[in-house]
């Protein structure tokens, strides 16, 4: 059974200007990259996906659930959604709690909710900030206590939206240590991210939007080849694919390390 | 002459044990593109608060060494006197706007009340500086309905108005997709052609390869080397300061493709020295 099932969705804040046109889509396991322009609807599709704004018409069905019918509350043991600025979802005094907060409110024991919470801050590399307060660490930090609160809560869809925002070399393939990690355990997660190598090197699946549609969905070494498409949602592919194309290669590899072992003799 | 200073520094934030800025010393020279790697917690964004004199003039703590702009020691001036010379994006925008101006337009204005300015010329360097950053259709706009990628554009166009000699930048485009922060960095670049001098903290390592004229690469609180980027990125270290190659880089290292011991780090330059090599082979 596909996990998320998406039936001409629309979507607009206001009357005159529509966000989303028209949207048809199925996810299944496959670790999927959202990318497109600042602007393009990929935030609001995902909010629409966690239930926290509700289609102007077509249906948004989350493992059965057709998020019209139920309450954010009802959807978040399914769905967990890291926001974008952490700022905006922390906000107890120090780590541990904020990362019992959300496995707590879907129900989890005082005992297993601490289980679960210390497991995702090992998971993210923070167990030894466990009592140090949010806002005496760095953005970075912030960012990967987000992610723990969502993966703590152990939702069968993670979403993260830019989690590689801030974030140095060695964070950023912790995150993609986390996002295999969690794909291995059988979840879905999709990624919002402007960092294309990042998606060449993460997810098995990638879709483009743009100006409120899906322009490319497809396996994410085919969308990285659809040159057209991509320069018509002003988006490069991966450094890789760029360095292949510019040497008239009959093959485009969207990893260095793809790049690296086709080429060595 | 050299713009910025900085001799034998040395910061620790009040009431911690660490040195987060441990002897450091380098200069600038006036113009210069200069891109500041390291990993998280190296004492990059500090650095830059000790240019603009936040450090020690806003936050206090135990402090040693010089900055100096234009000769001026900042420790020993006010950070009102250096903000006319120094201007400093910060990481997230948020922090950056003011929240008491209720569109676009009047939180470019704010600086520039702030020191002064007759409307008209105020009123250009709005203009100028909005168009520059793409957000002058937005000028109407409340600051706090943008995207973030809009916003980190306005907190931009919030310093380049003021018209400082020196603009530091901490990571100015983490939030932006790719062609906006391609825009950022021409903007920049352009800013860098009148004369302006560019400190720029930066994780992608393919855009501070392009655009620099030399790299800080700090570690630990300490400059570990201040070179040109091919200088700084042909190292066989890097991965122990927490820092990774451009992606072109990378590549011509793996195939040890390199020209008077560098290797290349741009696109272009990738390119050319694969060509040649395969000729070679």
């Amino acid at each position: 059974m596909s996990i998320i099932e998406i039936n001409n969705l629309h979507f607009s804040y206001t009357k005159d200007e529509e966000i989303l046109k028209g949207i048809n889509l199925i996810f299944d396991e496959k670790s999927t990259a959202i990318i497109g322009q600042n602007g393009a609807g990929k935030t609001t599709f995902v909010k629409l996906l966690k239930g926290l704004l509700k289609p102007t018409w077509g249906d948004v069905i989350i493992d059965g659930k057709n998020t019209k019918e139920y309450t954010v509350a009802n959807l978040a043991p399914t769905i967990g959604l890291v926001f974008q600025n952490p700022n905006d979802q922390i906000f107890k005094n120090n780590v541990l709690s904020e990362v019992m907060f959300g496995p707590l409110n879907i129900g989890m024991d005082e005992s297993k909710a601490k289980d679960s919470a210390l497991k995702a801050l090992k998971m993210v590399g923070l167990e030894e900030k466990i009592n140090d307060n949010p806002y005496d660490l760095t953005l970075s930090e912030r960012k990967l206590i987000s992610i723990a609160s969502i993966v703590a809560m152990n939702t069968k869809i993670i979403i993260l939206d830019e989690p590689t925002i801030a974030q140095d070399y060695i964070s950023k393939e912790k995150i993609k240590d986390i996002i295999l990690k969690l794909k291995s355990q059988g979840k879905l997660v999709i990624t919002i991210t402007h960092d294309m190598d990042f998606v060449a090197e993460t997810f098995e699946r990638t879709l483009v939007f743009c100006e409120g549609r899906v322009l490319l969905d497809g396996k994410t070494d085919y969308v990285f080849m659809q040159d057209e498409e991509l320069k018509k949602a002003h988006l490069e592919p991966p450094y890789a694919a760029q360095l292949c194309r510019k040497l008239n290669s009959d093959k485009i590899y969207i990893t260095v390390e793809e790049f690296i072992k086709a080429n060595k003799r | 002459m050299d713009k910025i200073v900085v001799e034998n520094l040395k910061y620790k934030y009040p009431l911690t044990d660490k040195l987060v800025l441990n002897d450091i010393s380098f200069k600038i020279e006036k113009g210069q593109f200069i891109g500041i790697i390291g990993q998280n917690g190296a004492g990059k964004s500090t650095l830059c608060q000790a240019i603009t004199g936040l450090v020690p003039l806003f936050f206090k703590g135990a402090y040693g060494g010089r900055v100096l702009v234009d000769g001026i020691e900042v420790a020993k001036s006010n950070i009102s006197d250096i903000s006319l010379k120094v201007g400093m994006v910060f990481q997230n925008p948020f922090t950056q706007v003011t929240g008491s101006k209720l569109t676009v337009y009047e939180e470019v204005a704010f600086g520039l009340e702030n020191i002064g300015l007759n409307r008209e010329e105020m009123k250009n360097r709005i203009d100028e500086a909005l168009n520059l950053l793409g957000i002058y259709r937005f000028k109407d706009r409340n600051p706090f309905d943008l995207s973030g990628g809009q916003m980190q554009r306005l907190a931009i166009a919030g310093i380049i108005a003021m018209q400082p000699d020196v603009i530091i930048l901490d990571e100015p485009t983490s939030q932006l997709d790719p062609q906006g922060s391609e825009e950022v960095f021409k903007a920049v670049w352009d800013l860098k052609k009148r004369g302006i001098t560019i400190i720029m903290v930066e994780h992608k390592m393919e855009k501070i390869a392009e655009y620099s004229d030399k790299v800080l690469l700090m570690h630990d609180g300490k400059v570990i080397d201040f070179d040109t980027p091919e200088k700084i990125f042909s190292r066989d270290d890097l991965m122990q300061y927490g820092v990774i190659e451009p992606a072109y880089t990378r590549i011509c290292k793996a195939f040890d493709i390199k020209d008077s011991g560098l290797y290349p780090v741009t696109l272009d330059r990738a390119c050319e020295m694969v060509v040649k090599y395969n000729e070679h082979n």
